[in-house]
């Protein structure tokens, strides 16, 4: 039994070496190292039920965790409040555009999950913004009725039944799971068309953009983030004796709400205390 | 003889009508709404200081939120291990901690507008009342889940909230369950964290 949960472990960890191998520039055997990652996450997904609570490296998250809160404290947050005082045109404005983009990732994700009527709003959205909403700087698509909900292959994998895998904090980009980090490296490589456009500099029906591009996107959607949401980060900092597991369990829940489209609290985890 | 009966009577009575708690409707949807309407409005009233709107807010929550379930709840399975004693203080100190982070985070959602959406009953012990915060300049709108336990249906208690899906009690849990961990499921340590975050 344990040695059968070690080649387990065992895997999980080849399967984060594969990911960071295919991650960087070998394009030609990315596939490959693809294809096994998937067969190992799906292997670390069912080698335990519940793994989402597991760590995979609690120590090293932990200090990742640390180093991320001062990025924030120097940089993220100052950059948010002043961005906060910015004219409310401005900060919508710009909360519409870097949505619009991501947009374009939530449409093959729809696909992925056979929700076709979400596919449909996304593309209707996408289309309506770009063009009537001006490069997606106004939202008309919202008052015409279209929803947007946000999808990408993390969620995709989850509603297939793909377990999170363990959790881990990646520096600047904040709290993951195995199956989320390896869906993000998918979506960038293959599924995102504005990854493809900018960071790897594929042209697309004559566009094109650079590195610097997505960066900026990117930028711009965590100060947008972080503004909206500085109130609600003072708040857990103030509020947490353990702030790290604050942010793990409000992570995991955030994501299990957005797969199976529902909130994180069930009766039966009430139900053991009224017995 | 009978006026002095009567003059004790009535002292008595307007003792106790200003001492007892403030009911709420028993119906969980008008129980969640007279509560956040009351809460808002003591948040809101500029003639009480700060002192004054946490005693009044405390109050509330005492007397509807079920502390002491949420407790144990948020304790976990080890709360059938630990000794009675040991249990009784943590009960004392998470009411203590409940309580101020509850008037914290309250104060700064006082000032927007709050709207009671629907209520589905789960069980016969559990209702859920859907609700909104309207969307303000420092914030979008916000959905919140009111888990209110109705086992006695004349007197509902509030168990949980969901805040966009993310359940507040669930996050405690597994906040303190995280400290537990580390600690070699030592109660003690967690009694320690809570009686520095009390006296900071």
């Amino acid at each position: 039994m344990i040695k059968s949960l070690k080649i387990k472990y065992d895997l999980c960890a080849l399967s984060k070496l594969i990911l960071y191998i295919a991650n960087m520039n070998f394009k030609k055997i990315q596939i490959i190292f693809y294809a096994i990652l998937i067969n190992l996450t799906l292997i670390c997904g069912a080698s335990a039920e519940s793994q989402t609570e597991k760590e995979c490296f609690e120590k090293i998250s932990r200090g990742i965790f640390k180093f991320n809160q001062g990025f924030d404290n120097v940089i993220l947050e100052p950059v948010a409040k002043v961005y906060n005082r910015l004219p409310e045109p401005i900060r919508n404005g710009t909360g519409n555009f870097t949505s619009n983009i991501a947009t374009l990732l939530s449409i093959p994700n729809h696909l992925l999950q056979g929700e076709m009527r979400l596919a449909g709003h996304a593309t209707g959205s996408f289309l309506v913004n770009s063009t009537i909403g001006i490069f997606g700087l106004a939202n008309p698509a919202a008052a015409m009725g279209l929803e947007n909900q946000k999808e990408d292959l993390g969620q995709t994998l989850g509603t297939y039944g793909v377990d999170g895998g363990c959790y881990f904090v990646l520096p600047i980009l904040g709290p993951t799971t195995v199956r989320d980090t390896f869906g993000m490296v998918i979506d960038n490589n293959f599924l995102d068309p504005f990854a493809r456009v900018t960071w790897h500099e594929k042209e697309i029906k004559s566009m094109s953009g650079t590195k610097l591009d997505y960066v900026g996107v990117k930028a711009a959607t965590a100060v947008d983030f972080r503004g909206e949401n500085m109130t609600n980060f003072e708040s857990l900092e103030k509020n947490s004796i353990d702030i790290y597991a604050a942010t793990k369990s409000l992570y995991l829940q955030n994501r299990d709400s957005k797969i199976t489209n529902s909130s994180s609290s069930s009766d039966e985890d009430w139900g053991e205390l009224d017995k | 003889m009978i006026k002095k009966f009567f003059f004790i009577i009535s002292i008595f009575l307007l003792l106790f009508n200003s001492l007892s708690a403030v009911t709420y409707n028993s119906e969980p949807k008008i129980f969640v709404e007279e509560l956040v309407q009351d809460a808002t409005k003591t948040l809101s009233d500029k003639s009480l200081t700060i002192d004054q709107k946490n005693e009044i807010i405390e109050k509330i929550a005492t007397e509807n939120v079920d502390i002491k379930a949420l407790g144990l709840y948020t304790l976990g399975s080890i709360r059938k291990k630990i000794d009675p004693n040991t249990l009784e203080k943590y009960q004392n100190l998470f009411e203590k901690y409940f309580l101020k982070t509850l008037t914290s985070r309250l104060s700064e959602y006082s000032s927007q507008k709050f709207e009671i959406i629907d209520s589905e009953q789960k069980s016969a012990t559990y209702t859920i009342v859907k609700s909104k915060i309207a969307e303000s300049i420092k914030s979008p709108e916000i959905k919140v889940d009111w888990r209110v336990y109705t086992k006695d249906p004349q007197k509902p208690l509030i168990r949980d909230l969901i805040v966009e899906g993310l359940s507040l009690a669930r996050t405690q849990k597994e906040e303190f369950s995280s400290i537990l961990i580390s600690n070699n499921n030592d109660v003690n340590e967690l009694l320690k964290k809570l009686e520095e975050f009390i006296n900071k």
